[in-house]
């Protein structure tokens, strides 16, 4: 599987299409803040009271919130600290899913019996409402950093089995046995051996995290743990919410960062789709002239097979 | 957070058969397996449980003095309600060990202590108020997820390609993408407050009582419709893609070849054949997404004010109510591992292969 991903990844349209959202969004979030504020003159935390809860407008394209902030500014600065807190999250995640999962799959043994065991326990324990317990004791110290961190520390179980997997169907091939006999270290073997034949693997695993981890971080900032006070796209459903934008009809408010964070899950979907396609050939749609072929072999009527 | 991934993963009970290596232990009997699904089970929720005794303790500060503080500003505490707290909590004068056995049983008499929230009630009932009504909604909309999530599956990927699979699969994919907690809150402005069809908050009609009457029941069930929709969509389109993915693997293997070609009827071979088959997975599936589903229904009833543990959680948050946060945090991921093992031994009553240890 390993070098058909490598050779396809380019190739598949759904992975192409999710690579492409994610792409948007980095620059989005890189580029955006120095385009709204400093070309378009807005604030995100400008605060002009009297104009709270306009609808869009000219001067305000999305509208603004309750105390008058631009919702445009806000959503493209939001887009930074959500894609931050993010990236770390998942740079956390996926290290530790890499060591325990490549680990116990080439140790085999002991070492394997007890990391799928650890695996497993720490994949049925609800991480969600762990997250809401250790966020709310820590109560907002460090800032952002702290939330990623704890996102990470908890979030890498799921990976850490699809890795574990990958690695059985890898220990035994020729180059790994060739690394055996020349004598090479586990530790070598798995740092140069391994995980760089996993590469496709977990760079796609990675990105399901980054987008797992903005899911987390806005759930969190949701009910009003996390960064609240810096602007985050969670962080604005949580004061659209507070300040009842539901309940006053004020959709601009909150449906442009829930539509953000859609749209970045919907990127890790297709990714996550795609992946799967290249993974499982039957999954892929054939072309129609291979459907009318397959289908006559497989006893079915044409009719059916439409 | 449904979007975890377009499949349904390996499961621990196929895992555990996986790393077991052919050979070494020859059979398990049925009565082993649960033994060791049991012993998993207790394990993980001793670690749940000694998480929970960590976490207060681990961190900088002292919550306990903290606590006692913030209630003895709204009313005068006995000696006992201060111990109970101390033993909840930390006391910084006793050795960690001893700290734990007294904890552990404390915790044994669900003893939680008092709450803050809801300042005097103890916590405990505080919970069982709230269970019913998350056991009802969860339960309800996992059995309906996966009925239509199955069956919608079993259909697209026993003719993958067809108009069907073209519509509903995307469809699905996108469902499974969306945050569920930005779903409720569509939900909650188009039909609640637009449409103004369906209520918005609480459990029911705030002016009834509670009691076997129409008008309670309609109400009952008037209030739980978003909440439930909501969960379900996600869920279902998390069943719909592994069930659909299993399918489409099982339809080209040989024993359903042949049953075409005896003749039989294009829906006895779907579903007596390929979904017998294909299922499985999707019956491990279900323990694993398990804790996945009951996350993002905390916040659903965050969104709904639906009266069940999710929305005490929230409550607890929003006014710092440790005792309430650490029982609660307890209750589900104990409930989570209880779900779990029911799953498992399900998926081994239905798959002799978990049972007898081969793959």
């Amino acid at each position: 599987m390993n070098l058909t991903l490598r050779g396809r990844l380019p190739e598949n349209r759904k992975v192409r299409a999710g690579l492409a959202i994610l792409v948007f969004f980095a620059l989005f979030a890189l580029a955006g803040p120095f385009l709204v504020e400093d070309a378009f003159g807005l604030s995100a935390t400008a605060i002009h009271t009297a104009d709270g809860m306009q609808p869009p407008s000219g001067a305000h394209l999305l509208g603004t919130t309750a105390t008058g902030e631009d919702v445009l500014a806000q959503l493209v600065v939001g887009s930074r600290v959500s894609l931050l807190v993010g990236l770390v999250a998942a740079v956390i995640s996926t290290t530790l899913s890499v060591l325990v999962g490549v680990a116990g799959g080439y140790l085999g043994g002991t070492p394997d019996a007890l990391l799928t065991a650890g695996t497993n326990i720490a994949l049925v324990i609800p991480s969600l409402p762990l997250l809401i317990i250790v966020a709310s004791y820590v109560k907002g110290r460090g800032g952002w950093l702290t939330v990623a961190l704890i996102i990470g520390l908890t979030s890498w179980p799921w990976g850490a089995r699809g890795k574990r997997a990958q690695t059985l169907s890898l220990r035994r091939r020729d180059f790994v046995t060739a690394a055996e006999m020349t004598g090479e270290s586990r530790w070598w073997i798995i740092t140069r051996e391994l995980i760089p034949s996993m590469a496709p693997l977990i760079s796609a695993s990675f990105l399901s995290a980054v987008v797992l981890s903005m899911f987390a971080d806005a759930g969190l900032s949701f009910i009003g743990l996390g960064n609240i006070n810096l602007t985050s796209w969670g962080s604005m459903l949580y004061w659209a919410q507070n300040a009842s934008a539901l309940a006053r009809g004020a959709w601009w408010w909150f449906i442009p960062p829930g539509a953000c964070i859609a749209v970045v899950g919907i990127a890790a979907g297709l990714i996550n789709f795609g992946i799967d396609e290249i993974a499982n050939p039957r999954l892929r749609k054939p072309g129609r002239a291979v459907r009318r072929r397959a289908a006559a072999a497989a006893l079915r009527t044409p009719e059916e097979a439409r | 957070m449904t979007a975890s991934s377009g499949t349904v993963a390996p499961t621990t009970a196929q895992e555990r058969v996986a790393v077991r290596r052919p050979g070494r232990r020859p059979r398990l009997g049925a009565a082993r397996y649960f033994v060791q699904r049991l012993g998993f089970y207790l394990a993980a929720a001793w670690i749940a449980v000694t998480l929970n005794f960590l976490l207060p303790r681990l961190m900088p500060g002292d919550p306990a003095s903290a606590l006692i503080a913030q209630m003895q500003g709204r009313s005068a505490l006995s000696g006992e309600q201060i111990a109970s707290i101390y033993r909840l909590f930390g006391d910084p004068g006793e050795p960690l060990w001893s700290q734990y056995v007294t904890y552990l049983g404390q915790v044994a008499h669900l003893d939680f202590g008092l709450s803050v929230a809801f300042f005097p009630t103890p916590v405990w009932e505080v919970i069982s108020a709230g269970l019913p009504w998350t056991i009802g909604l969860v339960g309800i909309t996992a059995v309906l997820s996966f009925v239509i999530g199955t069956a919608g599956g079993i259909m697209a990927g026993g003719r993958a390609g067809s108009r069907t699979d073209s519509v509903a699969t995307p469809a699905a994919m996108f469902l499974n993408a969306l945050p569920t907690f930005w779903i409720a809150l569509l939900f909650v402005l188009v039909f609640g407050f637009q449409l103004a069809w369906l209520p918005t908050g609480g459990a029911y009609d705030g002016d009834l009582t509670p009691g076997f009457s129409a008008a309670f029941i309609g109400s009952v069930i008037s209030h739980a419709v978003l909440p439930a929709l909501t969960i379900a969509l996600g869920w279902s389109a998390t069943w719909f893609i592994g069930m659909r993915n299993m399918m489409i693997t099982t339809v080209s293997e040989d024993y359903v070849l042949l049953a075409r070609a005896k003749g039989l009827g294009r829906t006895r071979v779907m579903f007596r054949y390929a979904a017998r088959n294909a299922i499985l997975p999707s019956v491990a599936g279900f323990a694993v997404n398990i804790g996945n589903v009951v996350g993002g229904q905390l916040l659903v009833e965050a969104v709904f004010a639906y009266p069940g543990v999710g929305y005490l959680l929230y409550q607890s948050v929003a006014s710092v109510d440790y005792p309430l946060m650490q029982a609660l945090f307890l209750m589900v991921s104990l409930s989570v591992l209880a779900a779990n093992f029911l799953a498992d031994s399900v998926y081994g009553l239905i798959d002799p292969r978990a049972r007898e240890g081969r793959a």
